[in-house]
Order: structure tokens, then C-alpha cells, then sequence
């Protein structure tokens, strides 16, 4: 393997099917060791990149590298390197569960012992080893994807691609893979992670590039990210309806109403009121807002402050790009 | 990683996953070993009175056993397009259930992945054929083949079941689904039918009976007939394994050029 090259290195990745384009230039650098989160709508793209990585489809232009190898001109260098879940199950069903293994730990030629050794890891990582005796036919969706990720991860692969791997998956197997994940992380893998679910992204990775419209509009840490929309709101729960008005009056000149305020229901008899907090400087806002109600003895019965998550900068940003390409 | 590809190791690991895919799915195996066993019962005890007493030369005390000797090496060639069958549902099996999308993305060589069906087609093929040559001995067919010819005959039958699996193997990887993969094979089925297997050519109407001497079974037939019979004829051989050869290699370019398109253009 090259040195200190970066587990992932995309520039100027294209790809259309027939007339309809789907990449339109991707630049992406995923650091050795990390976690990225590729977010996006249906059909932004996010497979097409996993496929052409995993080089099972080719690239119309561009480069991509993976731990310093060309997927299109040293292929077989890079299959060595890496790890794949698909979206779909790709696992063996007239085989058991240790058999599917066993099978990936012969191609890897692993050998017999460190072969045992790995499969015996794994099934007790994902919980299997009950039902690895029996034909895979037989596993729940849920486990069918536990083996299929047991799998990818027979002889340890340095760099992994999951494309929407907890899909599927019940709360706590969504978990215990979050749990893998993180220990992967820790023995210095590489994972590039395709998902739906932005609180996955958030807990995981590292960095999050989100993809609309066949590009990479945004590429930093889930936090930063975050920074970027709009602050978040504050939310005051009153006694009365009287006391909500009083409140709106003294607060009107500094801190108007949120506009954006969707679960308020209209009407007068409302008893909560929510106001939008700057993206800089919340705390010294929310000190002086509540200063300024205590001065005014308008009693506040509960305060709830909500920060922006990743479903705000998600729609920010693809929303965004989705009217500019429109103009 | 010292070495990135290992054809012939990876093959075996394959053609072993086969193998245990055969054991684990035995109702497959014995629909295919079953079809042309019915068809060898049905053609000897049903027909066979009737048509043995139209053979050329035919009217003897026991036309049935004539007709038994005559529709054998049909009934064999059967048993190889019935296995056939069965690798086309094998490899579109596999298709569909992602795994080759899985393999694709391994450091494997890419030919073991269909190496492994040929070889466990093969096995399969050569069972089925086995089958219906030692039931046809029990119902009292005696080949009078010497032991060359035996082994001449093994070989030529290890070499239509490898023709007709490369074919097949492509007509897995062409079917959009398994009931696809299934039927698309079904002319092999009833091409023995339009050959010289069941009746001679001679008894056919012109167009027909030249489609049946000029197709790709007659000669196979005839050979495995002859050889069976104790007697060599060259031309017949020679023709049945240059047709087998040509099989087999348009089947394994055009399997190739299937299996190297990209399996989903999804995204």
C-alpha cells in the first residue's frame, strides 16, 4: 500500500446512464481511519459512487483511489483492500451461516485455523452463533443482514464501504453495529457509510458529505455542519393564554415570534410561544431573553431549547441546490 | 497478499459451494435426473413396442428391446440438457440473490465464479447420465462397447455436458429471473426430439429430416449410439466433438461478455 495516501480519493467523478447524468463531478477525500457519511435523496447517487468504488461498475470520468489504487486500472488491488455491503442482501441462502463464512474466509485463503478463528469472532460479534448451523434461507431479514456484514468484514479489510447497512435492522441491532462500527474505527479501518437515517450519520461519522444532484454540496464534521443553518429555537410553555400575550408584548422590539414554527397550532388560546435564537452567541440570547421576562414578572412554567439537527442542514442544503439547479 | 488471483484455487472453493448447494436443494437434482428417467420409461414401455417394429431392419421377435437400444443415447443426451437446465437456475439464482454482486467486489478471479458452476453442472450431468445408463442396462440394454470405446464414450459425454453448461451459464446470466432462466433452456429439451434420437431421420418429411441429420444432436447421437454398439465411426465422433467444441466456446465468450456487464444500473 502506498504511503500516507488517503483510504478514499475521489476527483471528478462522472457517470451517466444513457442520457440521464448521475455524478456530475464528485470530489471527495475520506482520511485513513475515519468515518464518512455519504446523506442524500433517492437517486442522488450514493450507490453509483459504492458501485464504482467497489469496482463493480466503471467510472465515465474522473478519478477514484482507495488505500492509492486506481479502481479502473489496478482493480484487483483494490477488491484486496476492501469490504462491501451492498443494500441487498448478498449472502448465500441454500448455505448455513458458518458455511457463508467459511466460504469468504477460503476465498480470502485465511487458512483453516485463523479462518475458524475469525468465523467464531464473528458470530458472537453479531450474535449468530445459534442459528449459525442453519441455512440462511431460514434468518430473518434483520439477521440476514448480520451475516451479510459478518461477511464483508471476514479478514478484516482495511477500508469499507456500507451502503444503508442498519436498513432493516431493529433498535438494538441498529446499535450493536453502531458499536462495530466505532470498534472498526478504533483498530484504524476505514469506512465510507451510506444512510438514510441522520442521527446514524451523526453518531458515526466523522465527517458527512452530503450529495444532491450528482455533487458534493457539503463536505465537513456533523457539528460545523450544523453551525450553518440557522440557531435553534427556544420554546416557552405559559399557564395562560394571557400571560403567552403579555409575554409576545414585552419580548416584540428584540425577540419577534418564529416564523418557522410548524407544531404551534394556530389560534388565540395557544400557551406556548416559540422565538428563533441567532446561530452565534445563543447562551448570552437565552440569558437576556429570560432576564428580560423575570424583570417584567411574566412567569415562564417551562423552557425547551432545541439545537439544529442534521434533518435542518439535510434540508437546508438540498434544497437549496435543488432551486438553484431549477433557475 | 502475496498473489492476488488464484483461478484454479478459487474455482475448487466454488465448485465445492456448489456441490453443497446440489446436497442442500435435492429435490433440484432429482427433477432433473427424474424428467429424462420418466421420459426413458414412457418411451420404452408406452412407444417402444410400436415404434421398435418401424426401425430399419426393425420387425423382430422383441422390438421393445430394439427400441430400448435405439432411444437410449437419446435419453442420455436428455439427461445432459436436463442438468443444463438446472445451471441455468443455479447461476440465475445467484443473480438475483446478489452474491455474485458480493464476489464481484472480492479479490477473486472473476472465472471461478462460473468455473464453479460448470464443474458442479458437470457432476450433475455426469450423475443423471450415469443414472440413465445403468437403468437402461437393468431393463435389459446390453452395449457391446469394448472398454476403449467406453472411455471414448465417457469422454464424449464429460464434453456435451461441458457444451451445453457454458450455453446454459449464459442463459442464466441473460434471464431477468429465475422462472426466465428456467425456460429458456427448454429447447434442448425438445431439440433430441427433432434429431435421430427417437425415430430415423429417413421417416421424416424432407424439410424436417434434413433440419434433423444437419442439427448439433443427430451427430452426437450417432455417436454415442455407435460407440455403444461397439463400433467406431470416426466421421460422427469427429463431427459430434467439433460441434461440442464450437458450443462450448461461443457459450464461454458469450457467458463472459454476460457476466462482465455490470449486474444493476441502479442507483
Amino acid at each position: 500500500m502506498p504511503e500516507n495516501a488517503p483510504a478514499i480519493d475521489i476527483t471528478g467523478l462522472t457517470k451517466s446512464f444513457g442520457d440521464q447524468p448521475v455524478l456530475r463531478g464528485v470530489d471527495l477525500t475520506v482520511a485513513t481511519g475515519t468515518v464518512c457519511a455519504l446523506l442524500g435523496p433517492n437517486g442522488s447517487g450514493k450507490t453509483t459512487i459504492v458501485n464504482i468504488l467497489s469496482t463493480l461498475l466503471p467510472a465515465d470520468g474522473g478519478t477514484a483511489r482507495i488505500a492509492g489504487y486506481d479502481v479502473s486500472r489496478d482493480g484487483a488491488r483494490v477488491r484486496a483492500a476492501i469490504g462491501v455491503t451492498g443494500q441487498f442482501s448478498a449472502v448465500d441462502n441454500l448455505l448455513t451461516g458458518a458455511e457463508n463464512l467459511r466460504l469468504m474466509a477460503d476465498l480470502r485463503r485465511l487458512g483453516r485455523t485463523e479462518g475458524q478463528r475469525q468465523i467464531d469472532d464473528l458470530l458472537n460479534l453479531f450474535d449468530l452463533r445459534e442459528a449459525a448451523g442453519k441455512p440462511a434461507s431460514t434468518y430473518s431479514g434483520g439477521m440476514k443482514r448480520k451475516l451479510d456484514l459478518a461477511m464483508t468484514l471476514v479478514a478484516r479489510p482495511r477500508v469499507l464501504f456500507l451502503d444503508e447497512p442498519t436498513t432493516g435492522l431493529d433498535p438494538r441491532s441498529r446499535r450493536d453495529l453502531w458499536a462495530v462500527v466505532r470498534s472498526l474505527v478504533d483498530d484504524g479501518v476505514t469506512i465510507l457509510l451510506t444512510t438514510q437515517y441522520l442521527d446514524e450519520a451523526d453518531r458515526l461519522a466523522h465527517r458527512v458529505a452530503v450529495l444532491d444532484q450528482g455533487r458534493i454540496v457539503a463536505h465537513d464534521e456533523p457539528a460545523r455542519l450544523k453551525q450553518q443553518v440557522p440557531g435553534g429555537q427556544i420554546r416557552l410553555q405559559f399557564a395562560t393564554p394571557a400571560r403567552v400575550a403579555h409575554a409576545r408584548l414585552v419580548l416584540a422590539d428584540e425577540w419577534p415570534p418564529a416564523e418557522r414554527a410548524p407544531q404551534q397550532p394556530a389560534g388565540a388560546d395557544t400557551t406556548t410561544l416559540q422565538i428563533d435564537l441567532p446561530a452565534t452567541g445563543t447562551v448570552p440570547a437565552l440569558r437576556a431573553l429570560l432576564d428580560r421576562l423575570d424583570d417584567q414578572d411574566v412567569p415562564v412554567d417551562h423552557v425547551e431549547v432545541s439545537a439544529p439537527d442534521l434533518d435542518d442542514v439535510f434540508f437546508a442544503l438540498t434544497s437549496t441546490t435543488t432551486r438553484k439547479a431549477m433557475q | 497478499m502475496t498473489t492476488l488471483s488464484h483461478p484454479i484455487g478459487d474455482s475448487v472453493i466454488m465448485f465445492r459451494r456448489s456441490l453443497v448447494r446440489m446436497k442442500r436443494y435435492p429435490s433440484m437434482t432429482i427433477m432433473l435426473v427424474g424428467f429424462p428417467l420418466l421420459f426413458l420409461l414412457l418411451f420404452v414401455y408406452v412407444f417402444g413396442g410400436t415404434l421398435g417394429a418401424g426401425l430399419p431392419g426393425g420387425g423382430g421377435a422383441d422390438s421393445r428391446a430394439d427400441y430400448l437400444a435405439y432411444v437410449t443415447p437419446a435419453i442420455v443426451l436428455m439427461a445432459a440438457a436436463s442438468a443444463a437446465q438446472g445451471t441455468a437456475i443455479s447461476v440465475a439464482m445467484d443473480r438475483t440473490e446478489g452474491i455474485v454482486a458480493r464476489f464481484r467486489t472480492m479479490p477473486i478471479a472473476p472465472g471461478s465464479i462460473l468455473g464453479g458452476h460448470v464443474l458442479g453442472s458437470l457432476v450433475q450431468s455426469m450423475l443423471g447420465m450415469g443414472i440413465i445408463m445403468a437403468v437402461s442396462v437393468l431393463l435389459g440394454f446390453r452395449p457391446t462397447a469394448d472398454p476403449a470405446q467406453w472411455l471414448v464414450l465417457i469422454a464424449l459425454l464429460a464434453l456435451i455436458a461441458f457444451a451445453l453448461t457454458w450455453l446454459t451459464v449464459a442463459f442464466g446470466l441473460l434471464s431477468r429471473s429465475v422462472e426466465t432462466a428456467s425456460n429458456t433452456p427448454t429447447f434442448l429439451m425438445i431439440l433430441p426430439f427433432l434429431s435421430s434420437g427417437f425415430v430415423p431421420t429417413a421417416s421424416m418429411p424432407a424439410g424436417l429430416s434434413w433440419f434433423a441429420e444437419h442439427q448439433p444432436f443427430t451427430p452426437m447421437i450417432e455417436g454415442i449410439r455407435g460407440l455403444l454398439a461397439g463400433q467406431w465411426e470416426w466421421a460422427t465422433l469427429a463431427t459430434a466433438a467439433g460441434w461440442c467444441v464450437i458450443i462450448a466456446i461461443a457459450g464461454y465468450l458469450w457467458a463472459r461478455s454476460l457476466f462482465r456487464r455490470p449486474a444493476t444500473a441502479d442507483h
